[in-house]
């Protein structure tokens, strides 16, 4: 018996970074804020660069807390997303040709959202990584870490629930 | 062109809430009122047309902060945590209004709450879009330090 040959690297991952920027693209107040995601495999960094406007005090300066938690939550949605869309992706329940800004998976919806200010955001590039935590067929628990410098120095973390958009309503 | 009132150059002087068209409405007594026009790139979901709840929250951290600084015994402040809740979906085109107040005032904490309304539930003194409780720091301002002379 002979195994089918796996699809050529490439192949691979220009569908699965087309999925990606589909997603990220998609959302308006993200790309207002400069944010963009770095993909290995399935694992997701955000990155938003420094910018003046991102600036709420200064005389430090420091980032606004409404960027950091703009910024947390929007890793948080995106993550969620992305680990759904990566498992339909991946068993090839859906196509990625297919996605584009009018054929997107509805988005999970925030509950609530919890973020613990660590340190003061310097005026520099800032990175997060979350973590589904819990997903179930509804809700969904993620928490997310952001960091500058350091990786083990976060400057701020979050947790928040969200409500899991039902599959009969994608598009 | 008049001078920008005090309130103005709160909003003038944070980059962010200038970049998110934020105005200071109503400020004093450990209590604030904030708003922010809709714009289109401001959704967060497209879907919808739904504003952000990053862009709520930023509001709702500004609208905290100033009711912070507008408590006599402060001089500054910085956020130590801030929970959300999403009670519904704001209505696309309308402004939202965030009222924040101190809730209780520590030597070295600010206990916040606050609400955001879209233009409808502002009239009808409905269902906020989103309620937030929040830990400020509170800073009375320079401490004389220990031996320091005073002037």
């Amino acid at each position: 018996m002979s195994r089918s040959r796996p699809e050529p690297v490439q192949v691979i991952k220009k569908r699965r970074d087309k999925a990606l920027s589909a997603l990220v693209d998609g959302i308006p107040y993200s790309q207002f804020l400069g944010i963009r995601f770095d993909r290995r495999g399935d694992e997701l960094t955000a990155l938003l660069p420094f910018d003046e406007k991102l600036v709420g005090n200064p005389f430090l300066p420091a980032l606004h807390g409404g960027v950091t938690s703009a910024f947390l939550e929007i890793t948080a949605i995106i993550e969620l997303s992305w680990s759904m869309l990566w498992e339909e992706m991946e068993s090839g329940q859906l196509d990625p040709q297919k996605l584009d800004a009018d054929h997107l998976p509805r988005l999970p919806k925030t509950i609530d959202f919890t973020v613990d200010y660590l340190r003061s955001g310097l005026p520099r590039d800032a990175y997060a990584r979350a973590r589904v935590n819990r997903s179930g067929r509804r809700y969904a628990s993620v928490h997310v870490e952001a960091w500058q410098d350091n990786r083990s120095r976060l400057f701020a973390q979050a947790t928040g629930h969200f409500l899991i958009p039902s599959r009969d309503n994608d598009a | 062109m008049t001078n920008p009132s005090p309130a103005q150059r709160f909003v003038e002087a944070i980059p962010h809430a200038k970049a998110l068209g934020m105005t200071l409405d109503e400020i004093g007594d450990g209590k604030a009122v904030m708003s922010m026009p809709y714009d289109e790139r401001f959704i967060g979901d497209p879907a919808t047309g739904v504003i952000s709840g990053g862009a709520v929250s930023a509001l709702m951290d500004t609208c905290c902060g100033g009711a912070v600084l507008a408590h006599p015994k402060a001089s500054a402040t910085a956020t130590l945590d801030l929970r959300i809740e999403y009670m519904r979906a704001a209505t696309p085109g309308q402004r939202i209004i965030a009222k924040a107040e101190c809730f209780h005032v520590t030597r070295t904490v600010a206990f916040l709450r606050a609400v955001a309304h879209d233009e409808d539930s502002l009239a009808a003194d409905g269902l906020p879009v989103a309620t937030a409780t929040g830990a400020f720091t509170l800073d009375g301002g320079p401490r004389k330090r220990k031996g320091e002379a005073s002037t």
